[in-house]
C-alpha cells in the first residue's frame, strides 16, 4: 500500500497517526509546499514574542518521519490529482503515484483587491512559519505596524508583535474585535484588554487606499505605517480537488469518515468541510483538535479499518497577554448570561441540548467539561444543569455518568 | 496500568489530597510552607455534591486523550501509557482546558499547563494524594 498526504500540518500527522494505529509498515509520502516538515503553525506569533523558542516549534522530530517510513517531500506542490490514474502531478514535472490519498491543503490568506495596495513594500501575511520569519526581519522599535483585520490570525499577530515594535493599529470591517468567534460584550472586553495594552483600533471601516507608508481608511483618516500586514481572511485550498472533478461547496465535501466523492481520495482539516454537530449543517470549522481528528479518522480508513468522526464542533482556546476565553459550539438558541467584574459566561441552549458557550476570565476552568456536553449532545434535562452552568463539575452529573467517567479506564 | 481511582462512597471531603499533592509539587521540604495561606497548587480536585456524596477528580490518562489531539503546540505527548507534558514547549494557550472532559488540567505556578503525572515527575513511588486519605478512599490500582 502506497500512501501520500499533501499537506504537512496536524491533519497530516492526524492521518499518520491514523495509518500507523492499523498499518505499521507500509510507505507514507508527505508533500508540502513549504520548506519545512509538521510544525505548529499557530506558535509562531508565540515564537515572535519569545514565549516560545523557535526550535520548539517542530511538532516531530526528523527521526519520527526515518522511524516511521515516511518520506518528506518539501519545497513539492502538487499541481494536478489524476484519480483515475491514481497519480499526483508536481511543480518539478515529477509524477507521485498513490493508493490511498490525503488532500490537508489547508488554507492561504484571502486578500480583497485594495487600491494601491502595490505601493506597499513590507506586507505581509502572517500563517506560516515563513510569513513569521519575514515579519521578524522587518520589524523593529522604530516600526508602526498596520494590521488589517481583528480575526484571530490579526490579533495574534498583534500580541506577538507589540512588544518589538513602536506601535500596532488595527483595522476591520466588522465593527468588532473577532466577531465570528465572540458576541459583542465578549468582544468589547477583549477589545478593551488589547486597548489597556496599547493596541489602536479602526473598526468599522476598512481602508479604501494605500500608499507607499499610509492607508487611508473609509473614514477618511490616514494612517502610515512602516509594516503592513494583511489579515482579512482565508480560503480554503480546494482548486487541486476542484479540478480533479471532487465535490467541493466552499470546503472539500467529506462524510464521517473524511471520505471525499472520489474513491481512494480522504481530505481533512481547514480544506473540507464537514456535517457540523449543533447545526446538522456541512461547515468548515478550522481549529486543530477537528483536523487532528479528521485526519485520523481518514488514516484509519485509509488502512482499511472503519472509523467515524460523528462530532465535529468548534471550539476556539483564545488568550491575549495572559487572559482567556473559551468557546465552543454555534450561537443558536436561548442565551444565558452569567457574569460579574471577574468573568463572563454565555451559554446557549436549544431542543434541552448545550449548543455553545463563551467563557471569559475564571470562567475558563475546567472549560472541557462544558465541551463534552456540547460534543455527546447530553440532554440537559438528564443532570443537574443548574449546578453545571454555574460551576463547571462532574457532580452534576448522575451516579452511573460519574462512574463510567471516573471509576475505570477511560 | 495503575491508575488513581476514587472510591466516592468512602472520600470524606477532607480535602487532604488537595494539600498532599500540592505539597508533593511544590519543591519544598515543609507542608506548612508549601500550603499555608497560598493558593493551592494541586492536580487533584474534590468535588462536593449536595447530598453528601464527595470524590476527587485528577487526570485520567485516557487512551483517546483530546488534551493531546488539541494542543497546539506539540506540547502533550505519549510517554507508554502516560501522558505528559513537555513545558519547554507549552504555551499556555488552554486548549487541553477547552477540550479535557474531565476538567483535569490547570496552569501550574510556573506558568506551564499541569496535571496529575501519578507523582511520576516528584520522585515519588506512590502518588501522595493516595498514601495520604485517610480513609483510604483514594486507591491505586488496575482496572
Amino acid at each position: 500500500m502506497e500512501y501520500v498526504i499533501i499537506g504537512n500540518s496536524y491533519a497530516a500527522l492526524g492521518c499518520i497517526n491514523g495509518i500507523r494505529s492499523v498499518d505499521k509498515t507500509s510507505h507514507i509520502t508527505m508533500i508540502t509546499k513549504e520548506h519545512y516538515p509538521s510544525y505548529a503553525r499557530p506558535v509562531i506569533s508565540y515564537v515572535l514574542c519569545g514565549k516560545a523558542k523557535e526550535e520548539n516549534i517542530y511538532l516531530r522530530p526528523q527521526e519520527f518521519y526515518e522511524e516511521n517510513n515516511i518520506t518528506v517531500l518539501t519545497d513539492s506542490e502538487v499541481v494536478q490529482i489524476n484519480p483515475e490514474a491514481h497519480l499526483l502531478k508536481l511543480s518539478n514535472g515529477n509524477d507521485v503515484s498513490y493508493d490511498k490519498l490525503l488532500i490537508a491543503t489547508g488554507s492561504s490568506p484571502f486578500i480583497p483587491p485594495m487600491k494601491g495596495l502595490e505601493n506597499v513594500k513590507d506586507k505581509f501575511s502572517f500563517m506560516t512559519l515563513d510569513d513569521m520569519k519575514s515579519v521578524e526581519k522587518a520589524v523593529n522599535k522604530k516600526k508602526n505596524v498596520l494590521i488589517i483585520g481583528a480575526g484571530l490570525i490579526g490579533l495574534k499577530a498583534a500580541e506577538g508583535l507589540l512588544e518589538r515594535v513602536k506601535s500596532i493599529t488595527v483595522v476591520d470591517l466588522a465593527p468588532r474585535v473577532l466577531p465570528s468567534i465572540l458576541d459583542e460584550e465578549a468582544s468589547k472586553i477583549v477589545q478593551k484588554e488589547l486597548e489597556d495594552k496599547g493596541i489602536k483600533f479602526h473598526l468599522g471601516c476598512s481602508a479604501s487606499e494605500f500608499k507607499e507608508n499610509s492607508a487611508i481608511l473609509t473614514t477618511n483618516e490616514e494612517i502610515s505605517f512602516d509594516v503592513l500586514i494583511l489579515a482579512v481572511g482565508v480560503r480554503p485550498n480546494i482548486k487541486l480537488a476542484k479540478d480533479a472533478g471532487i465535490e467541493c461547496g466552499r470546503g472539500i465535501i467529506v462524510d464521517d469518515m473524511s471520505r471525499t466523492s472520489s474513491p481512494d481520495i480522504y481530505a481533512a482539516g481547514d480544506v473540507c468541510e464537514q456535517k457540523e454537530l449543533t447545526l446538522k449543517e456541512n461547515r468548515i470549522i478550522a481549529i486543530i483538535p477537528n483536523a487532528t481528528l479528521q485526519g485520523e479518522t481518514a488514516g484509519v480508513n485509509m488502512a482499511g479499518e472503519e472509523k467515524h468522526f460523528t462530532n465535529p464542533v468548534a471550539m476556539n482556546a483564545i488568550g491575549f497577554f495572559g487572559s482567556h476565553i473559551i468557546t465552543a459550539g454555534t450561537y443558536t438558541g436561548e442565551a444565558e448570561v452569567i457574569s460579574d467584574e471577574s468573568f463572563y459566561k454565555k451559554f446557549f441552549i436549544k431542543d434541552d441540548k448545550l449548543k455553545g458557550f463563551i467563557l471569559m476570565g475564571r470562567a475558563v476552568d475546567r472549560a472541557g467539561i462544558y465541551t463534552a456536553v456540547v460534543r455527546n449532545e447530553t440532554s440537559l434535562s438528564s443532570i443537574d444543569w443548574n449546578t453545571l452552568k454555574e460551576k463547571p463539575s462532574l457532580a452534576a452529573f448522575a451516579l452511573k455518568e460519574r462512574k463510567s467517567m471516573l471509576a475505570k479506564e477511560v | 496500568m495503575k491508575r488513581v481511582y476514587v472510591n466516592e462512597e468512602w472520600c470524606l471531603g477532607c480535602h487532604l489530597c488537595e494539600y498532599n499533592c500540592a505539597f508533593a509539587n511544590s519543591n519544598e521540604d515543609d507542608m506548612i510552607l508549601a500550603c499555608k495561606d497560598k493558593s493551592l497548587d494541586a492536580r487533584i480536585t474534590i468535588e462536593d455534591r449536595d447530598d453528601g456524596v464527595h470524590f476527587a477528580v485528577n487526570c485520567r490518562e485516557c487512551k483517546d486523550p483530546l488534551c493531546l489531539k488539541s494542543c497546539i503546540a506539540g506540547a502533550i505527548f505519549r510517554d507508554g501509557d502516560m501522558i505528559r507534558i513537555d513545558k519547554d514547549r507549552c504555551v499556555l494557550c488552554y486548549s487541553c482546558i477547552m477540550a479535557c472532559p474531565y476538567g483535569a488540567l490547570r496552569p501550574t505556578k510556573e506558568k506551564v499547563m499541569g496535571k496529575c503525572e501519578l507523582c511520576t515527575d516528584n520522585g515519588r513511588k506512590t502518588p501522595a494524594c493516595v498514601e495520604g486519605c485517610p480513609n483510604k478512599a483514594i486507591v491505586f490500582e488496575e482496572r
